[in-house]
């Protein structure tokens, strides 16, 4: 437990070591990234137990969503670094003689990332010293990223900061460059206000409702494909904990029952009769969390309206993937981020309803459509807004490091991966450099007529122009005004 | 009833009902197409040149503000900033393809600028016209609906952008609120989709406290102390030109990103005081109060405030140069002041008028402690030949831009983002960082029903695990060696 002089103590430290410079050379990084890649390769099996431990994760999930996706995205950033450090050129109008310009990254200093499970990547690539506070409800991994992690870092540079809501709001009162926030948009409203104290600029990774809007799939492989990625999207990733996880489904009534059906035969492959047994689906993090979800379920027209699963287990904190067709939309359960194993299907008259009934709603984190119909591709990008949108599949966008992560509106702003990390913690600084050899002399006062006419043309890279009034060739047309 | 005037008080009532009905027509899709947006900028363009002499005149009544400043500094550069944005604007418009990877093939991956709906554009009273509709030529170009708040301490330019932009504009999209305090409140309370802000660091957390409410993304284009180093062994004569068309040619200082002080070492600072004076001499004349090439003092608020920096005990007997005041015109001459303590009022506020400190160091380096003992600056200059000097500077200053040999000028630039650090700001604008400001980056991932790996679902096993370790790592080879065993 970290008292508030303490705290501002390490943040002191931070800073201090920012100064020295250190953290700005290319070397400091890049040994940096390749701790944070030997961490995870050589304390897998412990990564795997501490998920398990939080969240019966099975490790195959955990790699493939968790560690798998740092390994990728550190070695891109290794691979990358020396290009993303390097200043980038601007571009000068021919009339800017002799000079140059150019656009350099430099870091912010020192940085604040508030997360589940985020590793300082884009932070520590980017030059700053950061403090990570991971979420207190997985507190097996955030203990082994508190003691496991610092061995493979520069402690000077980077500390994990373990604690309750409180730690964070003390954390909040420190001076930051940066805060990095991945979480809930009540909190997030916090982590913003607080960041006015010291005009801290802010990236917030908020939740929303996911839609999976599915259309009437003709090929029955295109279904079953479908119906597998959505199960996954769902139940195989932490048990629809997950800010990406599909939240609710949009379908044609005409292919409800089809989509059914195909959902509770790939449950069962995949999840088995009894999948509290066979581990393949991860448990509720936590009690508060179990018992909202059980609340959710509690509503007694939501209760008739499912028509797969709905067996809790308290002690375990385990809940079955549960499946129901529309439940009432002024329920908590669909006017709420789920963030657990329970899938609505709401079903509307023609797939194209779905865009006003997804208007209707704040903007998603993300928006999943399965279709092969090209105009409905269309029209779903231009007409809908959410962070992003992937056709026929859920969560991997995660992984292509090559797009920006992030929400808009109610879902966040800012966005990270790949490079849009790098450039989360950097300052785009422009740079002008000028010769003492040019001028342009009808810059100064006293103003004059010519001097008017002059900048004129200059001003419109009207060359030929240029030439002429300077040679005395083109006459001014009077503008009414003394000059 | 009888004798009663109508009430035509802006409050949260009509703040609320402005930002449903922008919302509204927002949502109708009536701004996203090129045409709306290329008419949208053109109507901007042919606002600003059919009334120009309007434009001069309200920037005379508000600053006084010299026409060649106006035409130049605001028309010139509002002007361009339009032509820039129509000229790129389809290229910006095209979502970007990006590359995919191994790991999510078979699939295409792009990225979609889309605007973020409505947008409160919030100016300032010392370029009024450019830091009004510049960031407006963004939010257009991107596709949004907007509301202007110009300021009030400009109140004849506010009233003529009122006017204008009622006229030229789109009103169903485009719309000016004008007023003051009051009358800001109620607009920030209301949810807008992005909020650009110009102006001081004080209202700008106003404005970031009032959007953290509605997770409302906010530029903050505010100001600071941007410093000036100047060198010896320079074009001297070049260089005092540079620094005065950067201090007094910008508003007679009262620019965000004028030259604030100078450092200079001790040997120096008599040689470049003489060149200054010289220069300030050709420029402004023996009675630069009497100059019509000088904007005056903003209002009498700012006057007493800038009044006080000189008059403090110990800023007062450090007048080298300047220092006269007319209260009755508003008006104070060049003034330049040499060795002031670092603890007087003068270095310790943004000084936003025509004063300028020059600050000795025994060695040039320690111009850059100075610098960075204070807060991150919107600007900062250095004036020197020195390869090693500017190199270390580059390198060893933050700040938003930084200029060497010359002042102010990244401004014109549109290829340089525009904006702050720390206390100067958050984010940038100007060319298609503009379109930027006002777009959300969405990524759009196409994938095919095809090449679906089973090591991605469950029931999990060992083999799909080293398949999986093969498939992130993107080896061909240890994709193989999975396969095989």
């Amino acid at each position: 437990m970290n008292s508030s002089i303490a705290l501002e103590r390490e943040v002191e430290e931070l800073r201090e070591y920012y100064e020295s410079g250190k953290t700005k050379e290319a070397s400091w990084r890049e040994t940096q990234l390749r701790g944070l890649r030997s961490f995870l390769q050589e304390k897998e099996e412990e990564i795997f137990k501490a998920l398990e431990k939080d969240l019966r994760k099975h490790h195959i999930e955990a790699f493939r969503d968790e560690v798998g996706t740092l390994i990728k995205s550190l070695n891109l950033a290794l691979s990358s670094l020396k290009q993303w450090m390097s200043g980038k050129k601007a571009k000068l109008p021919n009339i800017a003689l002799l000079s140059s310009a150019e656009i350099v990254p430099e870091p912010l200093g020192v940085v604040l990332i508030i997360s589940s499970w985020n590793f300082p990547i884009g932070a520590v690539a980017a030059g700053n010293t950061a403090v990570l506070k991971p979420s207190e409800l997985a507190p097996a991994c955030s203990a082994l990223l508190a003691s496991g992690l610092l061995s493979y870092l520069d402690k000077k540079a980077i500390k994990v900061i373990q604690g309750d809501p409180e730690v964070v709001k003390q954390l909040l009162e420190q001076r930051w460059d940066k805060i990095f926030f991945t979480g809930s948009p009540r909190v997030g409203r916090i982590v913003m206000s607080s960041a006015v104290k010291y005009l801290t600029p802010v990236t917030l990774e908020l939740g929303g409702k996911c839609p999976a809007v599915i259309d009437s799939l003709s090929s029955s492989f295109d279904r079953e494909v479908a119906v597998k990625r959505i199960l996954v999207g769902k139940f195989g990733t932490c048990a629809g904990q997950a800010c990406i996880s599909v939240d609710y489904i949009l379908v044609e009534k005409s292919f409800t029952s089809v989509l059914l059906d195909l959902m509770k035969v790939w449950m069962k492959k995949m999840f088995g009769e009894n999948p509290r047994e066979l581990k393949t689906v991860a448990r509720i993090v936590n009690k508060q969390h179990f018992l909202r979800l059980k609340n959710l379920l509690a509503d007694q027209r939501v209760q008739e309206s499912l028509v797969y699963g709905g067996s809790m287990d308290e002690d375990n904190l385990f809940i079955e993937p549960t499946i129901m067709v529309n439940p009432p939309l002024e329920a908590a359960i669909m006017t709420e981020e789920i963030f657990g194993p329970l899938l609505p299907i709401i079903t509307v008259e023609k797939i194209e309803d779905s865009i006003k009934f997804i208007n209707s709603r704040p903007k998603p984190l993300a928006l999943y459509v399965f279709t092969k119909n090209q105009s409905l591709q269309r029209r779903m990008i231009s007409e809908t807004s959410s962070g992003s949108v992937t056709f026929n599949d859920t969560i991997i966008q995660y992984a292509a490091d090559s797009l920006p992560f992030g929400g808009v509106g109610e879902s966040g702003f800012g966005n990270y991966h790949g490079k849009f990390s790098f450039d989360t913690f950097s300052h785009e600084k422009a740079i002008l450099r000028r010769s003492f050899l040019t001028e342009f002399w009808f810059r100064f006062p006293p103003w004059t007529v010519n001097k008017h006419q002059l900048l004129e043309v200059a001003y419109n890279y009207d060359y030929l122009g240029l030439l002429l009034v300077l040679l005395g060739l083109r006459r001014f047309k009077g503008r009414g005004s003394s000059v | 009833m009888a004798g009663e005037e109508p009430k035509n008080v802006f409050d949260a009532e009509a703040a609320s009902s402005l930002a449903r009905e922008l919302r509204g027509t927002f949502l109708s899709g009536k701004t996203r197409s090129y045409e709306w947006r290329v008419s949208q900028l053109k109507a901007l363009l042919k606002l600003v040149d059919d009334n120009e002499q309007e434009i001069v005149d309200a920037l005379r009544s508000d600053l006084s503000k010299p026409p060649m400043e106006s035409v130049v500094c605001e028309i010139g550069l509002l002007k361009n900033s339009c032509k820039v944005s129509l000229r790129e604007l389809k290229h910006w418009m095209k979502p970007e393809k990006v590359k995919t990877s191994i790991t999510t093939f078979p699939s295409s991956a792009e990225i979609v600028p889309e605007p973020l709906g409505v947008a409160l554009v919030i100016s300032a009273w010392n370029y009024p016209i450019l830091l009004s509709l510049d960031p407006v030529v963004g939010a257009i170009a991107a596709g949004n609906a907007v509301v202007l708040k110009p300021s009030e301490i400009s109140p004849a330019t506010s009233s003529l952008l009122a006017k204008l932009l009622g006229k030229y504009m789109d009103n169903s999209c485009v719309r000016v609120v004008e007023g003051a305090a009051d009358e800001t409140t109620a607009l920030l309370q209301q949810k807008w989709d992005k909020i650009f802000y110009t102006g001081n660091a004080r209202i700008g957390r106003t404005v970031m406290t009032a959007a953290a409410k509605h997770l409302t993304p906010v530029v903050l284009e505010l100001g600071g102390k941007s410093p000036a180093v100047v060198d010896s062994n320079i074009n001297i004569k070049v260089a005092s030109r540079r620094i005065i068309a950067g201090k007094w040619g910008c508003n007679n200082g009262q620019a965000c990103i004028s030259p604030d002080y100078i450092i200079t070492t001790k040997d120096y600072a008599p040689k470049l005081v003489d060149a200054l004076k010289t220069e300030l001499e050709t420029f402004y004349g023996k009675n630069p109060l009497e100059s019509k090439d000088l904007s005056r003092i903003v209002n009498s608020n700012h006057f007493g405030r800038l009044t006080k920096l000189l008059d403090e005990d110990k800023v007062s007997g450090k007048i080298v140069y300047g220092g006269e005041r007319d209260e009755s015109k508003l008006m104070i001459a060049p003034t330049i002041l040499l060795d002031v303590p670092r603890n007087s009022l003068i270095m310790n506020e943004e000084i936003f008028g025509p004063l300028l400190p020059i600050i000795t160091v025994d060695k040039l380096e320690e111009s850059f402690d100075v610098i960075n003992s204070g807060t991150k600056p919107l600007a900062a200059y250095l004036f020197t030949n020195n390869k090693k000097l500017k190199e270390q500077f580059a390198k060893g200053i933050s700040a938003g831009g930084l200029v060497v040999n010359d002042t102010t000028l990244h401004l014109a630039v549109h290829t340089l983002p525009f904006g702050g650090v720390g206390e100067s700001g958050i984010g940038a604008y100007h060319g298609k960082f503009s379109f930027d400001a006002f777009t959300h980056k969405k990524a759009v991932l196409y994938r095919s029903f095809h090449g679906d790996a089973a090591v991605r679902y469950p029931p999990y096993s060992y083999m799909k695990l080293r398949l999986m370790k093969a498939l992130i790592g993107g080896s061909i080879n240890g994709i193989i060696r999975a396969l095989f065993g």
